[in-house]
């Protein structure tokens, strides 16, 4: 069914609905009322108008309520210090630093790399932009068949971002800092990231951004073009987070995207990739260790293979203890005449205790014959013969489960290619779980 | 530490299962001097294994009599790692797969963590490897296996010779064999062999639990404990285990009935 059709007999959105998605609207405003953006914004409007923020009896929130994401004002969320140097520290790369999503000049570096352009979406004010291609185009498309009405709310009103266009291979990589400040900020940002053909980058992110965080990055891998994407999502315990990236994949391309979680209340990461060009590779994993009753991390993935020889692989895994929640929702669609597809699809947790939970829905649409896909979700406890063996070596029970935990997320880790980024991140998880012990 | 002097000292000891009305060992008393090897043969079932894990603190045993001390210390209030740090090491009769943790980072955990319970300075890393290097040399353990996550994919024979590296590399007090022998061809046999017999000095007691005399024959015991039914039926010199290889153990067990 086409995207016009089911929405044309989509019914309208209920009054409780339509009174929330209103009450959240009021507390907001477009983005950018002159310039390119424009059309794009009002479009993204009518979207939301069309259906209505998320709804805790949605099918696509059935795991994850959405309360936190979709009320008006964004909970408060205490700052929590880390003690330690950011993420990435020791990475030669392009800073841009914004807090509580306000774009912070004096600690970002110049917007200068070679064979990349860098703007800011809230200075790119002209009437005529390449991002108007992209912007709102790609999260419009990611619309069909699952609504992501968030992603159009962040649409019609982000109020900053940036427009990253690569035409070369760039030396270094471009970092997305995000400090939170304020216990109450409430920040949309909106990227959109244009790889043209042959080029290649490396996208940074780290840091908790807000209390309340909706995020949009939308990116465009044209054909033998290589993104590599890279984020942690900062620790303070309370903060919230929606994120989407909707990716379109040509010819020969790759895309891999790989996210670090540990705290926050609320973090729904959607990742909506679009194979289009033959022989694309599209690799998106997460690895997230959950502690305590408020914590819950939803990963919901969306690929979809139209175009001949394409792999997709999705790999997640969770680490919950403490009364944690883990969300995986991964799908993964064939469409007719995408012969040769490889798609791969692995979710799995660790319960550290009972009380802890994961909820798991793996999906395979396929409407090709010639095609491998496989899937599976696992949870499953801790190895007490493992534990055992490392304390009779000595190892103490915490250290001992922090090295069952560490080689549990390892598989995920070991899905980032750099080896000095993936080095970075393991050692981040082990200083991490180093503190917790005290 | 004095030789002759109680290393290990097991007294009247019961053990039941936690989870069944189920009890396995029933009454053991056993004492392992510093500097001598004591040998543990028996029918299977016997409760060798379950004696070897209670004293290294595996959970899922109650004792309900008795007591075993190493160098004076209540053994069995401790948890395992402050054993192991006291100097407890079980060479495990099915020693554990870790997937994901490198053989080199368990070893090095391992041994800094014994180091830091005991108040010492950890290992260097350029000094750990170089003592890995040497002892996994001697047990002909390549470089490969070393960066193998721990037994994952290890044939039963790497196993057990993983064990004694991780003895060697512990330098415990008192070394607990559960069945090390079975599954090592000849030459391995003659390795792992080598490997404890270097580490047999005044200070260390072994408990080696073997159904062949064949180990024997490298590692030369001092006393040989016969354990049927969860007792030490009969104690005596090397000579037992060649009787046990000869006849079995029928003549034993009707001698106590
Ligand atoms: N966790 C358990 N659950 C049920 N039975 C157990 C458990 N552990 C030990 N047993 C039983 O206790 C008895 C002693 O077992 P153990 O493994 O100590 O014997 P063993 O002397 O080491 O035998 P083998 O020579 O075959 O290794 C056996 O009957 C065994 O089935
Ligand atoms: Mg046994």
């Amino acid at each position: 069914m086409s995207a016009i059709l089911s929405r044309s007999i989509k019914t309208k959105p209920s009054a409780a609905r339509t009174t929330a998605t209103e009450a959240r609207m009021a507390a907001l405003s477009p983005g950018a009322s002159s310039g390119w953006s424009v059309p794009a914004r009002e479009a993204a409007l009518a979207r939301v108008q069309s259906m209505g923020l998320p709804q805790p009896r949605d099918e696509y929130w059935r795991f994850t309520k959405p309360q936190g994401l979709v009320q008006a004002e964004a909970p408060q969320a205490a700052l929590f210090d880390p003690q330690e140097a950011p993420t990435f520290d020791q990475i030669d790369r392009v800073k841009i630093v914004f807090v509580d999503g306000v774009f912070s000049a004096e600690d970002s570096d110049p917007l200068e790399l070679a064979g990349v352009s860098i703007e800011r979406l809230a200075e790119a004010t002209s009437d005529i932009h390449w991002a108007k291609d992209l912007y709102g185009v790609l999260e419009e498309r990611g619309q069909d068949p699952v609504e992501r009405p968030l992603a159009a709310l962040n649409t019609w009103a982000a109020t900053d971002g940036v427009l990253i266009r690569v035409s070369g291979k760039a030396e270094k990589p471009v970092s997305l800092i995000y400090r939170h400040e304020s216990e109450t900020s409430d920040v949309m940002l909106h990227h959109v990231i244009k790889l043209e053909e042959g080029a290649e980058l490396t996208l940074l992110e780290n840091g908790p951004a807000a209390a309340r965080f909706n995020k949009v990055m939308e990116v465009e891998v044209a054909d033998e073009a290589r993104f590599h994407h890279v984020r942690t999502q900062g620790r303070d315990h309370e903060r919230r987070a929606a994120t989407h990236i909707f990716a379109r994949l040509g010819r020969e391309s790759l895309f891999k995207s790989f996210t670090l979680t540990a705290n926050g209340v609320m973090t729904r990461n959607e990742a909506v990739i679009e194979l289009t060009g033959d022989d694309a590779m599209a690799h998106v994993a997460g690895a997230c260790m959950g502690d305590g009753r408020e914590f819950h991390h939803d990963d919901t993935v969306f690929v979809t293979h139209d175009a001949l020889n394409c792999e997709s692989r999705q790999v997640f895994k969770k680490v919950l203890r403490n009364g944690a929640t883990g969300v995986f929702q991964g799908k993964i669609l064939v469409k007719e005449g995408a012969q040769k597809t490889d798609g791969y699809q692995i979710s799995q947790s660790l319960l550290l205790d009972g009380d802890s939970t994961f909820l798991a829905k793996p999906e395979l649409e396929i409407y090709a014959d010639d095609v491998a896909c496989s899937h599976g979700s696992t949870s499953g406890a801790i190895d007490e013969e493992a534990i055992f063996y490392l304390r009779s070596r000595g190892v103490d029970a915490e250290t001992a489960q922090d090295l069952m935990t560490i080689a549990f997320l390892a598989e995920a880790l070991d899905e980032i290619e750099d080896e000095t980024l993936r080095e970075a991140l393991l050692e981040r998880l082990t200083a991490w779980l180093e503190r917790r012990r005290g | 530490m004095r030789k002759g002097k109680n290393m290990l000292e097991i007294k009247n000891l019961h053990v039941k299962l936690e989870e069944e009305d189920k009890q396995i060992l029933k009454g053991v008393d056993l004492k392992v001097e510093a500097g001598k090897v004591h040998a543990i043969m028996g029918p299977n079932g016997s409760g060798k294994s379950t004696l070897s894990y209670v004293l290294a603190g595996r959970e899922g045993y109650e004792v309900t009599e008795g007591e075993a001390t190493l160098l004076g210390e209540d053994l069995l209030d401790m948890d395992p790692e402050e054993r192991a740090a006291l100097g407890v090491f079980l060479a495990f009769q099915y020693p554990v797969e870790i997937p994901g943790v490198g053989n080199m980072t368990f070893l090095r955990t391992a041994v800094n963590a014994q180091r830091k319970a005991r108040g010492e300075e950890e290992m260097s890393s350029t000094e750990f490897l170089k003592v890995v290097r040497e002892k996994a040399k001697a047990l002909k353990i390549d470089a490969e296996m070393l960066k193998r996550p721990v037994n994952v994919g290890f044939s039963g024979g790497e196993k057990k010779r993983n064990e004694i590296l991780q003895m060697a590399m512990l330098e415990p007090k008192l070394c607990i064999l559960d069945e090390t022998d079975s599954g090592l061809d000849v030459d391995a046999m003659k390795l792992v062999s080598e490997g404890v017999n270097a580490l047999r000095d005044e200070g260390r007691g072994f408990l080696v639990i073997t159904h062949y005399q064949r180990l024997l024959d490298h590692i030369k015991p001092d006393v040989v404990h016969i354990m049927a039914d969860g007792r030490i039926i009969k104690t005596g010199g090397p000579e037992l285990a060649l009787e046990v290889e000869q006849n079995g153990y029928a003549d034993l067990l009707a001698e106590v009935q």
